[in-house]
């Protein structure tokens, strides 16, 4: 890839420079559609399969109620995703505003979003999670708020970096004495440079947010107990590791290390798309 | 008679008592400097490097605020806000035009240039819809002029603008430049380019070095 405006290279896409991503594709697409075709019923209790360990008809086995775990797993990454990406973009949105407002309205503004940046930098994440998650009643709402509400420090910073170098571009100069407005040079140039760094924090961060998620939820300051989410099968799954069913935790948890690592390979990748000169 | 004498002084362009320099610990650049440039008139403004031009220049335009003193338009104080009716052109294009647009929002972010000035500069329309990658120097500072060139546009500061162009395309700039100079367009010159001041200036202005600080 020499270039990615001009005329051949423009349209080109190559397959092999880009097979991480594409494979990490597939393996989220494939976990939509299994989410979609897997049939619910292995959700309900049946006395009759308890804890079995992982055959060809239970591929993750069952728990102590006799549900089918592959189905409970795909079924809490789902949720884990729908909460993920809702607060990883409303995080992303946070960080893209400060950045940009730091970087537009002069030095008292720059001063107060590197303030707030500092403080949200200095407090530990899962207190925070556990403190705003538990002011505003838990569940899903709150683990969407908490996770997204804590997570934006870091892409201000780097936002806000971006920008202050382009403030002293020539070209925001000379459009500032076109007399242009702060809104017309935050949307017209700040923005067109901003996209590619937004995007791949906020593919980046999404990580953080499935796995903080599930640490909430583990730790019983997030989602209902009954919910199949990611975290509360695997503090479920703690219960019974002393009696040898291995399958409740480990194959859970793999999926989800799995699912994280591809949003990481996916960010990567979009990295790579955007900025292919870089390392 | 000797009233309509002091208005044609006072207008234009006009630096009072400018002062500056970079750091407290560094030499003055100027002090107590006094220019003005009269509608139509072309300055050219000439010293050794390091000498404060662009810097000067740049007061000029509003970029940087001197430490003292202060810039009179047509007797009044140069607007901050709104188009500025003192624009300014850097030497290298690259750097003054926002790589993500095309050449058609570049050169129209302020006004839509008339067909006749892109004919001037010989601008073809292709170039409007590629990115400044794609274009050269030279096509690039042209459109660097146009866009500068509007109709409220009452004085231009013209730093080194040629120096890296061919001989042809300094040939159209200039060309163009003197066309609406002679319509009343007010020229800062900076250059190191002897044969050029003395061809399109009225007068020159020496910036002396001061070693002392």
């Amino acid at each position: 890839m020499t270039c990615c405006r001009t005329g051949e290279s423009r349209t080109g896409f190559s397959f092999y420079y880009f097979r991480h991503l594409i494979l990490a594709l597939l393996f989220l697409l494939g976990l939509i559609a299994l989410r979609l075709f897997l049939d619910s019923s292995g959700l309900g209790t049946n006395l009759t399969l308890m804890e079995e360990a992982p055959s060809w008809r239970h591929p993750f086995g069952t728990d102590s109620l006799g549900r089918d775990m592959l189905i409970r797993t795909v079924y809490g990454l789902m949720v884990s995703l729908k909460v993920g990406l809702m607060a990883a973009t409303i995080s992303a949105l946070i960080a893209l505003t400060l950045g940009v407002a730091g970087a537009i309205f002069g030095r008292w503004a720059d001063l107060a979003v590197t303030w707030l940046v500092d403080v949200g930098m200095s407090l530990p994440h899962l207190v925070l999670l556990i403190l705003i998650s538990f002011a505003v009643g838990g569940g899903e709402k709150g683990v969407m708020l908490a996770v997204a509400l804590s997570h934006w420090p870091s892409l201000t910073r780097v936002l806000r970096a971006e920008a202050l170098q382009l403030k002293s571009a020539p070209y925001v100069v000379i459009s500032k004495k076109f007399g242009r407005s702060s809104w017309y040079i935050a949307t017209r140039h700040f923005l067109p440079h901003l996209v590619p760094q937004f995007l791949i924090g906020l593919l980046l961060l999404f990580p953080h947010a499935i796995l903080h998620e599930a640490a909430l939820s583990f730790l019983g300051f997030g989602l209902n107990p009954h919910t199949p989410a990611v975290g509360i099968l695997l503090a479920e799954s703690l219960q019974h590791l002393s009696t040898g069913c291995w399958w409740l935790g480990v194959l859970p948890g793999l999926l989800l290390v799995m699912t994280v690592k591809m949003f990481d390979v996916i960010g990567a990748g979009v990295k790579k798309y955007f900025t292919p000169y870089k390392d | 008679m000797s009233a309509a004498i002091s208005k044609s002084l006072e207008s234009g362009l006009a630096g009072r008592q400018l002062s500056f320099r970079y750091d407290r610990k560094l030499p003055w650049l100027f002090r107590g400097l006094d220019i003005s440039i009269a509608p139509g008139e072309a300055v050219g403004l000439t010293g050794p490097s390091g000498a404060g031009k662009s810097t000067l220049a740049q007061i000029l335009a509003g970029f940087i605020k001197p430490l003292s003193g202060s810039l009179m338009f047509n007797d009044k104080p140069l607007p901050q806000k709104g188009f500025s009716p003192v624009q300014y052109i850097y030497q290298h294009p690259q750097l003054a035009v926002n790589p993500r647009w095309t050449g058609g929002q570049i050169v129209a972010e302020a006004f839509q240039p008339s067909e006749e000035l892109l004919d001037m500069l010989e601008i073809s329309a292709d170039w409007l819809n590629r990115y400044p990658h794609e274009l050269s120097g030279g096509e690039l500072q042209r459109m660097a002029v146009a866009r500068a060139l509007g109709p409220e546009t009452k004085c231009l500061l013209a730093d080194e603008l040629s120096a890296m162009l061919d001989p042809l395309t300094q040939a159209l700039i200039w060309r163009t430049l003197i066309n609406y100079k002679n319509k009343g367009l007010s020229l800062l010159v900076i250059s190191h380019d002897r044969h050029l001041m003395t061809k399109v200036c009225d007068r020159m202005l020496p910036l002396k070095r001061f070693d002392q600080p």
